[in-house]
């Protein structure tokens, strides 16, 4: 008896704590990063989401990120942690995050998620990712013209679909304004390792390459773009300062409006499990200053392809486009689905080489 | 320079880090200590090296400063387990993990920033030598010391007293202390010795490989480094082969798939680690010789209780 009264005591002293909590409490708000902070790169950028949603919310929000976490089992300890800990909305960054977030999901219904680039969602998980593929198209166009050798090299990561669009995007583009242009791609299996990234980068400029694109996290490879003297395209972030001769543009992720926006929802109580895939017009992908480097009328090119692309009577995946083996995809003047973009998994024809499985 | 000349000087570019650190833990050792933390020296290295030369202006201000960093994050290591007998393994693995932490924290005021990478320095004659000139002698000074430094530490092993008075006490170091060694005092300065030597693997990474500061940057080159030592049954000449042979086959698959040679890339990454594993498995099939190789005493504590 006397255990059962301390026990309901306990109860409503909680329940009362709690209580206090919903009325006062800021909102808690976790980000699950795959890489450092400081990255200059991928991580870089959600980073600057999350200091833009604490300055946009203030003392209404408590926000916290966990860096570094390997995708896999870390990641559900990580995340469960989390949301254990009272966070009501997490939002998990990498594209491997996206098994351990719906498992996590579903034993914490409260929790709202967020996941960027995946595919699969739930009542109370989100997903969102950006139309880096837009940028690809706008750098291609680029390099295709600048290229001398016309040989671009590319760094990869892994062969995921947001990887091979960006590749396939880069290359139709490339292909549209100099038919001679080749790709050369060099997989490195990471996201992040600059030793590994710069060595890449030596290999295809050795290799005949004379402009790099990347699609990994570090700005090792427009440093080794510099130090060579050759041409690169920086990713996710300006990372002009490593490169601010061989720059010519970058791909820029903006988060910040995103995040506020689904902060504000979840406050408001209209927070719904929904797809978002913004591109340049929403402004999610934004392009860094066009480099002096590129003559005025390219630059013009690349800008009115920006333009075309926000309004709208530009795709970057508009036929006729055949896959790698030669067989059609797109007919004349059809533009590739969403769906098709999200599970892409070939190369188009004209890019060399066996794409990872 | 043709392709595969740049491949070849590429390999030791890309090999040069894991030299240093596998050289300092080849050295440690043998002294009997099983330091596990070599990540975390690295790493420490790098960030002390990439720090001090962008604000001194100096190259060998820091490099100076890299194996300063290495050393002391090594000597407490030692002092953990030498004086406080603390268990080398967890202190090892504790190392690395506090390493990273503490190199993230100095390192805040830094990312984003970058140097120019270490100027290369052709040795005279001998970078004129046809083909194999530019491939060995047209290298940044690090390249050499690297080289230097393994020579060195076999003579050292091999032909000097205080070598055999290391490899004494990483080889029965109660018989050490019997005939009047400092034990203790032995393993610290090979200690600290693997850790200046793990600084300058990292800070080879921060100035020279990739002149800039970003979290991570190691990113388990010294866990590689480890398997090294083993590898070269703790030998500095094989070890210097081991890191050759493992940046080599890492590079290469690089320029495989470049050459559009169609293997999958997720073997050709494995193909470094597969090497290691298959000529670990060749070294230790005969396993008294494995045990001749290793120091007797390696991982245990001492303490002299008489």
């Amino acid at each position: 008896m006397k255990r059962m009264i301390s026990k309901l005591a306990a109860f409503s002293v909680a329940a009362f704590v709690g209580g206090a909590a919903l009325a006062d409490d800021p909102m808690k708000i976790g980000f699950v990063y795959v890489g450092p902070v400081g990255d200059h790169g991928w991580t870089y950028e959600h980073e600057q989401g999350r200091l833009a949603v604490e300055k946009a919310f203030g003392d209404k929000v408590k926000t916290t990120y966990v860096e570094n976490v390997s995708e896999g089992p870390d990641a559900t300890r990580v995340i469960q942690q989390l949301a254990r800990s009272g966070h009501d909305m997490i939002f998990t960054t990498s594209f491997g995050f996206m098994n351990p977030t719906l498992k996590v999901a579903k034993t914490f219904p409260k929790v709202k998620f967020e996941h960027a680039t995946g595919f699969k969602r739930a009542a109370n998980v989100s997903t969102y990712s950006a139309r880096f593929y837009e940028g690809r198209t706008v750098i291609g166009l680029i390099a295709g013209k600048m290229t001398k050798s016309n040989t671009i090299g590319y760094i990869a990561s892994f062969p995921i679909p947001e990887v091979v669009r960006g590749i396939n995007a880069a290359y139709l583009a490339a292909k549209s304004v100099n038919p001679d242009v080749k790709i050369k791609i060099v997989w490195v299996n990471t996201w992040f390792d600059p030793g590994k990234e710069a060595d890449a980068a030596k290999a295809l400029i050795d290799q005949g390459a004379d402009i790099l694109m990347q699609h990994t996290d570090s700005p090792a490879a427009m440093q080794i773009a510099e130090e060579r003297g050759i041409m690169a395209f920086g990713q996710a972030s300006d990372m002009v300062k490593f490169g601010p001769n061989a720059q010519l543009t970058s791909i820029i992720d903006d988060w910040a409006p995103y995040y506020i926006a689904r902060v504000q929802a979840a406050m408001d109580g209209t927070w719904k499990s929904q797809d978002t895939w913004d591109g340049i017009k929403q402004g999610m992908v934004a392009m860094a200053d066009f480099s002096h480097k590129i003559p005025t009328d390219m630059q013009a090119m690349a800008q009115k392809a920006v333009d075309d692309i926000v309004a709208g009577t530009r795709h970057s995946f508009t036929g006729p486009i055949n896959k790698q083996d030669g067989s059609p995809w797109l007919k004349a003047g059809e533009t590739a689905s969403d769906g098709d973009l999200a599970g892409m998994n070939f190369y188009v024809e004209g890019v060399e080489g066996a794409l990872p499985k | 320079m043709d392709l595969l000349q740049a491949i070849l000087q590429g390999v030791i570019v890309a090999s040069t880090p894991l030299v240093f650190a596998a050289l300092g833990e080849v050295v440690t050792e043998r002294s009997g200590v099983l330091n596990l933390g070599v990540e975390g020296m690295m790493i420490m290295g790098a960030v002390a090296g990439f720090a001090i030369t962008l604000d001194s202006g100096s190259y060998f201000a820091g490099i100076l400063g890299a194996a300063l960093a290495g050393a002391l994050a090594a000597s407490v290591f030692g002092l953990l387990t030498q004086f406080l007998m603390s268990n080398q393994v967890a202190t090892g693995l504790a190392l690395t993990i506090f390493g990273l932490g503490v190199a993230a924290l100095i390192g805040q005021g830094y990312s984003g920033e970058t140097t120019p990478a270490l100027p290369v320095l052709p040795i005279p004659l001998l970078s004129e030598i046809p083909f194999i000139g530019p491939i060995l002698f047209v290298h940044d000074p690090l390249v050499y010391l690297s080289v230097v430094m393994v020579v060195g530490v076999t003579l050292f092993l091999n032909r000097t007293r205080a070598g055999l008075i290391l490899k004494a006490v990483g080889d029965n170091h109660d018989a050490a202390h019997a005939i009047g060694y400092r034990v203790v005092m032995v393993r610290m300065a090979a200690i600290a010795f693997g850790g200046a030597c793990a600084g300058l693997g990292g800070a080879y990474l921060s100035i020279v490989q990739t002149p800039l500061w970003v979290e991570n940057m190691t990113a388990g080159r010294g866990w590689i480094a480890l398997a090294i030592v083993v590898f070269s049954a703790w030998r500095p000449a094989r070890a210097l082969m081991g890191a050759y042979l493992f940046g080599g086959v890492t590079l290469i698959q690089l320029h495989i798939q470049g050459l559009g040679i169609e293997i999958a890339s997720q073997y050709l990454s494995m193909l470094p680690y597969l090497v290691t594993i298959l000529v670990l498995t060749v070294i230790s099939y005969d396993k008294t010789r494995a045990k001749l190789n290793a120091p007797a005493c390696l991982g245990r504590s001492f303490y002299a209780s008489s």
